[in-house]
């Protein structure tokens, strides 16, 4: 007597996304990092192709964080205080192979730093550091969208993740990632609708959907985590029965949202936990990208995903 | 893979008798199928179609109860693969486990540990559920052990042993609190079947792959044994996540009775991050029960939030009562905040202002379980919402001032809210955490 297996077979393919550009593409990039291509579900590897792991992106921003745990700073001692060095500190010490890095300088109540002086800060930053960069504006959209184009051109060609669209702000914001050869965050609400539909409207501008990553609205363990891990589940779904408008892969800003959480403000175990465990939640979702904060929440997920995908 | 009507009509008599009191068999078997109507009230049915109709009636998932009258939990009956679908009914049971190789006084010592391991979250209680016993040493160490964890908690029990007669003297001394014994295997299937028949206790079944569990829970099953956990082993976290995932299939989607068990994991790792993180995997991939050893608050808060999170009902988001809720020592003059009826708006915005220490009141505004930011985009959290909650809830009554603070990210409202409620609008911060630095720095 043998067990009939339940295998799924899908016709759908998750977008292949590749993060960075080497010199021989006219970038500058020392390593590239490559993510989506997978034909299953989150670690069903017997049932489809599974040919790139999650993988994880260090947080750093272009000023000194002003509300980040103070635990938090302490895990990046003094660089914390040098943007620059700080990034430099992910990479050389912590082995970062990508950096997030959010324009919250720009911020009229941050330091309302020019577009000038963002765009100089990225180029400076890409010359300091050779790995692929995620790159955001600081969430007010008007100054977004005077900074992101400049910060795009700066780093022409070096084949960033810009982000984030949105449904009512994406225009400005595509066209230079179009123009500059990157690839875009498209944003939504927790709303399977409105990512489908903004995955439209940003390829109805020319940008293909193999260059766009979804950021579905994440909530950390404990708060609102289930909302986006179950409307990832059902885009995932979507997409590899074949509606390839929801075939792109997913990042998730995992450290931002985690230590909001109160218990992320009880001890520093706590905290690092509760990190962990939003982050290792989410790959079961099937996220692609995370983007964390704590050097050794990221170093403990990062294991935990080397383990998964040795079988 | 439920029968259709013309599945279930082929098994009944076709003679239209009428005694179940509709016209024909045909409309009997498509009540049947509707589950409109008993079986029983056909009296002419085979006794062999009766069982297979009530077989397929059986959900495909085996509830069973582990722990006894007093403290008992429910585990199985599950009925979907995605918890959108429906929703995840069961939530796993946590356990530890506790090896008879430490001294009396460590396992004393854990296990006060483990009984003050609750928490309370957004208005709900978090609990561990039960204690393993392992045994390593002698029998006579092993029972010590046993009456010893018997007498230091409540929760259920686990009795873990390879040698049998040591687990039927374990049984019999626990058997009021209805153990669960582990585990049955091809060598001592029908040893520990008889134990676990006499006593009436659930049993674990172990074999690493299907076919093997398969003949064992037939066995098992043939000798009346048929509260069953599943368990594929010590395996790798991705192959256990396979397996649990094959098994749910199976199941569900094939209505596979000899599977249609709940199953049980084990978490083998000493680092408590590394542990935490296999069993969220398998508390979010079908686990029925997991069993791991760290019994530190700050990983097993983690992981109770996130079976809290999975188990969740998507189709009702937690929520509170709409209420005017007075925080502290109020008085008339005390500031009056305004956020939601979903659970976690309303329990971080109460975290935060108890942290104040400046007696408030919260208003949670019915936003049938909504958050702030969704409530306001569907307008159940606009001005004229809000108004009506105001005079429901008798707020001008009870205050002696004009203030209402509202959250930062609907600041918009102000100006309607000011207009219809006749209040003055306080915009209050866009984060929770900011609510003590501002009550303490209000008038």
């Amino acid at each position: 007597m043998e067990t009939q297996l339940v295998l799924d077979k899908w016709p759908g393919v998750i977008s292949t996304v590749v993060i960075g550009a080497k010199k021989e593409e006219s970038g500058s990039r020392s390593n590239i990092v490559t993510i989506g291509g997978q034909s299953s579900l989150p670690l069903l590897f017997k049932e489809g192709a599974i040919p790139n792991k999650p993988r994880v992106a260090f947080e750093v921003w272009d000023i000194v964080p002003q509300d980040w745990h103070n635990e938090l700073l302490s895990a990046y001692g003094e660089e914390i205080n040098d943007p620059l060095g700080w990034a430099q500190k992910c990479v050389n010490e912590f082995k970062a192979e990508i950096l997030y890095v959010r324009m919250q300088g720009a911020h009229p109540d941050f330091g309302d730093r020019s577009p000038e002086d963002s765009a100089k800060f990225i180029s400076t930053l890409l010359d300091k550091v050779k790995v692929p960069l995620i790159i955001t504006g600081s969430g007010d959209n008007t100054k977004d969208n005077l900074v992101m184009p400049l910060v795009s051109e700066a780093a022409k060609n070096e084949r960033c993740i810009i982000g984030s669209a949105v449904q009512d702000n994406y225009k400005t914001i595509v066209a230079s990632v179009l123009a500059d050869g990157h690839s875009i965050i498209a944003e939504s609400p927790i709303d399977i609708n409105i990512a489908k539909q903004l995955n439209i409207l940003i390829s109805d501008m020319g940008l293909p959907l193999e260059r766009i990553v979804m950021d579905p609205t994440i909530g950390a363990l404990g708060y609102g985590l289930e909302y986006a891990y179950s409307i990832m589940e059902r885009a995932r779904l979507a997409a590899l029965s074949g509606d390839k408008t929801l075939a792109s892969p997913f990042i998730c800003f995992v450290g931002q949202e985690a230590w909001r959480a109160k218990e992320a403000k009880g001890s520093i175990e706590q905290g690092i936990m509760w990190e962990t465990i939003t982050a290792s939640s989410f790959i079961q979702s099937g996220a692609d990208l995370l983007v964390m904060r704590h050097p050794k929440a990221i170093e403990k997920v990062s294991n935990f995903i080397e383990t998964l995908f040795r079988g | 893979m439920a029968l259709s009507g013309l599945d279930i009509y082929k098994l009944l008599p076709k003679t239209n008798c009428r005694e179940c009191g509709l016209a024909t068999c045909l409309a009997f078997a498509m009540q049947l199928a509707k589950k409109a109507v008993a079986i029983e009230k056909c009296p002419f049915i085979s006794a062999e179609s009766k069982m297979i109709l009530e077989t397929q009636a059986l959900p495909p998932i085996k509830p069973v109860v582990l722990g006894n009258e007093n403290l008992k939990f429910e585990i199985g009956n599950e009925t979907v693969m995605f918890r959108h679908e429906e929703k995840f009914r069961n939530p796993t049971g946590i356990g530890f486990i506790i090896d008879d190789s430490l001294s009396d006084s460590q396992i004393k010592e854990r296990l006060d540990k483990i009984n003050e391991l609750k928490f309370e979250r957004v208005g709900q209680l978090l609990e561990v559920n039960l204690v393993s016993l392992k045994q390593n040493k002698d029998a006579k160490r092993y029972l010590e052990a046993v009456k010893l964890v018997l007498n230091s908690t409540v929760l259920p029990v686990i009795l873990m042993s390879d040698d049998l007669d040591a687990l039927k003297q374990a049984a019999e001394i626990a058997k009021e609190r209805k153990p669960l014994l582990y585990c049955a295997t091809k060598d001592n299937f029908t040893q520990i079947g008889a134990i676990a028949k006499e006593f009436q206790l659930p049993l674990v079944v172990k074999a690493e792959d299907f076919d093997s569990l398969t003949k064992l829970t037939k066995e098992l099953s043939s000798i009346g044994v048929s509260n069953l956990i599943l368990d594929t082993g010590i395996k790798s976290a991705t192959e256990k996540i396979w397996d649990l995932t094959q098994s749910r299939r199976q199941a569900l989607r094939k209505l596979n009775r000899a599977l249609g068990y709940p199953c049980l994991t084990i978490v083998d790792k000493e680092d408590p991050y590394e542990e935490a993180m296999e069993a969220a995997a398998y508390i979010a991939k079908y686990s029925a029960v997991v069993l791991i050893k760290g019994i530190q608050a700050w990983e097993i808060l983690s992981i109770l939030t996130l079976r809290q999170n999975i188990y969740t009902d998507p189709q009702k988001p937690l929520q509170i009562e709409s209420k005017l809720y007075p925080i502290g020592s109020v008085n008339q003059s005390s500031p009056v905040l305004i956020t939601t009826n979903f659970s976690l708006s309303y329990f971080t915005v109460l975290g935060e202002v108890e942290a104040s220490k400046v007696p408030s009141y919260i208003l949670s505004v019915d936003t049938q379980g909504m958050s702030v930011l969704t409530a306001w985009a569907a307008e159940k959290f606009n001005a004229e919402c809000i108004t009506k909650s105001l005079d429901e809830h008798g707020v001008k009554n009870t205050i002696n001032h004009k203030n209402l603070i509202i959250p930062g990210y609907v600041a918009v409202i102000s100006g309607d809210l000011a207009e219809q409620s006749g209040f003055e609008i306080i915009v209050g911060p866009k984060e929770a955490a900011g609510i003590p630095a501002f009550l303490k720095n209000l008038n």
